[in-house]
């Protein structure tokens, strides 16, 4: 199982639990867990509505692509901790993170 | 006047097909999209990638699938207006519909199909107290004509390539040119950011890092930018003009202003045939929202089909619907 932390937009937070090998972004995740993510474009890092900050874990993740930086550096709302959670593939790097919602809710 | 009798809004894969299968029905369709060519997203954002799971296809590249799709609706004549958005929804006392362009393209219609995918990309706006109050009054979110901005005090915000891009361009242009942005560096476009640095250095544009356009203010027209700091310090530069550039980003536009239900930024419809809460008005593919849906073409294709059958009473109110297969009628066409 891999483990991680997710907090809301009004600062709850609640430990998820994955099954490794599901082969599943974390925006993925964070909509099958009813959060309130529009991931309109549906994980081609092109709307930055799966906005997350990481709030811990984040030298552990997998550099982001160019497609990614192109559109975090947009973002009035980025910060060195963004990342966009449908670039992020669940697995053990994702493990112990803490992942903050910040994405537009609509 | 353009006269048909689909008016079919986004020429993605979807509403492509949506002429096919109504012109098996005898419907004729126009078709609108904001972009200037057709085939939505597969054209805009992949036309090289390959999609695996469109029926019959091991593989196909999406310019192809695109590509293909034109010629199977060919035998049906559909009409385009690419690069214009749709802007206006009028109801005729007799049921049908008039739609308008921004750039002023009207179509008469008996059927409205909402197949528009992701939305339109729009400008996305910061969180600045009192942006939208001076939007049109030295407000914009794009640089429609740098000539506009000759001798005038230009405020720049953002972080990405055109935020830089349009920095350095207005440097020679404008009288005052200031970039606010909320890191201390530029992850993208190396160059630009280089020249950016350097034009600050030789003092030709004014570069306000590690803070943020916090508030604007004026009579009437834009006069002053507040500007908080990391460390809270607040400054305040008079400015004619601000010009937010945090990229672009997919909304239903004014189509969220017709009363249909939406729910999470897309239409709600009724899976019986796709059609939303107001008569005559279908939505099909990306756009539309239903439990269990998937944001699949191969879904859109299906909604395309049972949206035609439920349509055609509308087209033709007199005639009773007999449903034909290909195999046995071919494709008729007019």
């Amino acid at each position: 199982m891999i483990q991680f932390t997710i907090e809301d937009r009004d600062g709850t937070r609640q430990p998820i639990e994955v099954p490794e090998g599901i082969n599943l972004s974390l925006m993925e995740v964070l909509k099958a867990s009813d959060y309130n993510v529009l991931a309109t474009c549906g994980g081609m890092a092109l709307c930055a509505t799966c906005h997350v900050q990481v709030l811990e874990g984040l030298d552990k993740l997998p550099p982001a692509q160019d497609a990614e930086l192109d559109m975090l550096d947009t973002l009035p709302d980025a910060d060195f901790d963004s990342r966009l959670s449908c670039q992020l593939r669940v697995e053990e790097s994702l493990e112990g993170g803490v992942f903050r919602i910040r994405g537009a809710e609509q | 006047m353009i006269t048909t009798d689909i008016c079919i809004i986004g020429a993605g894969p979807v509403g492509l097909f949506a002429v096919f299968e109504a012109g098996l029905l005898k419907m004729r369709c126009h078709l609108i999209d904001a972009l200037p060519q057709v085939g939505g997203q597969l054209s805009e954002i992949y036309p090289q990638k390959p999609i695996y799971d469109i029926p019959g296809y091991p593989s196909i590249n999406a310019q192809d699938l695109v590509d293909n799709l034109m010629e199977q609706i060919e035998p049906f004549h559909p009409t385009f207006t690419l690069g214009e958005r749709v802007e206006n929804l009028e109801k005729q006392d007799d049921g049908s519909y008039i739609i308008t362009t921004n750039d002023g393209t009207s179509v008469h219609c008996q059927v409205v199909v909402i197949a528009g995918g992701l939305g339109c990309f729009e400008p996305r706006k910061p969180e600045i107290e009192n942006l939208e109050h001076f939007e049109g009054k030295g407000v914009a979110y794009m640089v429609k004509n740098p000539e506009q901005l000759r001798d005038r005090r230009v405020v720049l915000a953002g972080g990405g390539d055109s935020a830089l891009d349009w920095t350095v361009f207005l440097a020679n242009v404008a009288k005052e040119v200031t970039l606010v942005h909320r890191g201390d560096t530029f992850r993208g476009a190396p160059d630009s950011a280089e020249k950016v640095f350097d034009l600050a250095r030789e003092g030709k544009v004014n570069l306000i890092l590690q803070s943020n356009i916090t508030s604007i203010s004026g009579n009437g027209h834009l006069q002053e930018v507040n500007i908080t700091a990391k460390d809270k310090t607040v400054r305040t530069l008079e400015a004619d003009n601000l010009i937010p550039l945090f990229g672009l980003t997919p909304k239903l536009g004014p189509i969220a202003d017709w009363g249909l239900n939406i729910d999470k930024a897309a239409i709600a419809v009724d899976t019986t045939d796709y059609s939303t809460n107001v008569e005559r008005i279908y939505a099909i593919g990306d756009i539309n929202t239903y439990p269990g849906k998937l944001k699949l073409i191969l879904c859109g294709f299906h909604e395309a089909a049972l949206m035609c059958q439920s349509a055609f009473r509308y087209v033709y109110p007199n005639q009773k619907l007999s449903f034909k297969y290909t195999t046995v009628n071919g494709v008729p066409t007019f």
